[in-house]
């Protein structure tokens, strides 16, 4: 696998300056590793942290900005941000209000926004809530599992929740809307080809051309189970009918993702769209508003992932809500 | 032991892992994200310069907080939070004393045992770290019990933690990132196991102890 890098160890902190060279209404701070809304902190607004493992771009990083993130803490290629990271972005955008940390279902996350909360809360005196964002269906026995993982739900999370925060809203309703979208929100992803860690420098599962992996989650690892690849049909109506099986859509107006991998083409994430849309109107779900594209990645895996989310007046309007951030951006 | 022994630990801990991080993030990439052995090099190099920065005439409990505290802010993952933790509640557990012996560091090791379970959430037969942690310190334990002195204790933990190890390579996985496979994780050596008898083993290196 080509790979345009310097330094396979370098490589998030290379990407970064690029990133704050590219955006200059970002404040990114090599030194603590964390992206930080220029304006921040704003007093008395409910500060909003998310973060996680490089390779998902634009989550989180491309999110930081008016009306969604105000602060990213990027960890190494796939791994999760360690606590001191996390910690000097909440330091960073706590306006008064409180912070909220909205974080993937992965162990290694959750530990490290575990032990930053503890840190920030005794050490800084802040108060920090925390939102866990599962909704990866592919996960079915969360019993025996570590739950299900944080896919394509958070981009939603972090949507919705800023536009509450950027109203001014206290930090138990902030929290709140989060934990409602999260709950509200359900993702199956498809993978057709594995990704390459640029410093493992080999691809994290072996695929063969024949072969797709149903269920898969967004660091590169494997997923539920292995069968012959499909069409684009075959594709999107499977990952609409486990998203179906487990939160039953009928007659709801709903947010939908077609949200490529990274290794897939926007064209095929149209073809998936296109599928999905028909899929959903023949099972009398309302589409009241679509998002097409790379949100939520994983380095240059190809294949998609669905996330539907059902939505109530209140959601939509805050959906609606003026973004601006480098990857997500209307209303203003 | 004494603080220059316990740093003679961590230091061996970090050559052992440094030197197995291609096998270890070969493990991991079979059931998990390929990434623990990088990761894992990364965090004890860190403790070893913590542990460079540490005043003279310092205790085994803060030589083993310092290093547990690095591996905190600089390993990230799953495996950063709970060797660290491991380390800091052993640090704290030995308190002040200057030279434990067999009985205290045995210990201080169970509490580092409780302290991965209770962050973690994982028991035994899980198909995690803990599965050679607790290997190691029932092993230890029993040894102290039979009047071993620490260096046999020390290997006699060593071996556990490689028979804990083992232990986990038919498990089906409850927690961590290999839990997403299902069936699909059993027959694969658990990486943090695999890690975790290293740390066992820089301690019975160190401390000379015979098999």
């Amino acid at each position: 696998m080509r790979k345009i890098i310097n330094d396979p160890v370098k490589v998030v902190a290379d990407a970064l300056r690029g990133l704050a060279a590219a955006h200059p209404g970002l404040r990114v701070d090599l030194e603590a590793g964390i992206v930080v809304r220029a304006d921040a902190p704003r007093s008395g607004k409910v500060g909003l942290v998310s973060g996680g493992g490089s390779g998902h771009e634009p989550l989180h990083v491309g999110f930081v900005g008016h009306g969604m993130l105000d602060a990213a803490c990027p960890g190494e290629v796939f791994t999760s941000p360690v606590p001191d990271q996390i910690l000097a972005a909440t330091a960073a955008v706590d306006g008064g209000a409180g912070v909220l940390h909205i974080v993937k279902n992965y162990t290694g996350d959750v530990l490290n926004f575990r032990l930053a909360a503890d840190f920030a809360k005794d050490d800084e005196d802040i108060e920090v809530a925390t939102v866990v964002v599962d909704d990866d269906v592919a996960v079915q026995d969360s019993t025996y599992t570590a739950g299900r993982r944080g896919t394509g739900a958070t981009l939603f999370v972090e949507k919705i929740a800023g536009a509450l925060a950027e109203e001014g809203a206290p930090l138990e309703a902030v929290a709140a809307v989060a934990r409602e979208v999260n709950e509200r929100t359900r993702s199956f992803g498809v993978a057709l080809s594995p990704c390459t860690v640029p410093a493992a420098g080999r691809p994290t599962f072996e695929l063969d051309p024949g072969e797709m992996e149903l269920g898969i989650g967004i660091h590169g690892e494997p997923g539920r189970e292995r069968v012959k690849a499909g069409s684009a049909n075959e594709i999107v109506t499977a990952a609409l009918t486990a998203i179906d099986a487990d939160m039953p859509l009928r007659g709801s107006d709903t947010l939908v993702l077609v949200n490529g991998m990274g290794g897939t083409p926007l064209l095929e994430q149209y073809v998936a769209y296109g599928v999905a849309s028909s899929w959903l109107a023949d099972h009398g779900v309302t589409v009241a508003r679509s998002l097409v594209g790379p949100y939520v990645t994983s380095l240059e895996m190809a294949g998609c992932m669905i996330s539907v989310c059902r939505l109530t007046p209140e959601l939509l309007r805050l959906w609606d809500a003026p973004v601006q951030t480098p990857a997500l951006r209307w209303g203003r | 032991m004494n603080a220059s022994d316990f740093a003679a630990w961590i230091r061996r801990a970090a050559e052992l892992v440094t030197a197995d991080a291609e096998r270890l993030t070969a493990l991991d990439a079979a059931i998990g994200d390929g990434d623990h052995g990088l990761n894992l090099a990364r965090g004890f190099g860190a403790a070893v310069t913590a542990l460079d920065g540490l005043p003279a005439g310092t205790t085994p409990g803060k030589v083993l907080i310092g290093a547990g505290r690095a591996i905190v802010s600089k390993t990230g993952g799953a495996s950063g939070p709970l060797y660290g933790t491991a380390l800091r509640r052993a640090g704290k557990t030995l308190g002040d004393a200057a030279e434990p012996d067999a009985a205290a560091l045995g210990t201080a090791l169970r509490a580092a045992l409780d302290g991965v379970r209770e962050l973690g959430g994982a028991g035994e037969g899980d198909k995690t770290m803990v599965d050679a942690l607790a290997a190691a310190v029932t092993a230890y334990e029993t040894a102290v019990d039979g009047g071993a002195g620490l260096p046999a204790a020390a290997r006699a933990a060593a071996t556990g933690a490689a028979e804990g190890a083992e232990a986990t390579v038919p498990m089906v996985a409850r927690k961590g990132r290999a839990s997403y496979l299902g069936p699909r994780s059993a027959g694969h050596l658990d990486p943090g196991a695999a890690s975790t008898v290293l740390l066992l083993r820089a301690l019975a290196d160190v401390t000379g102890g015979e098999g």
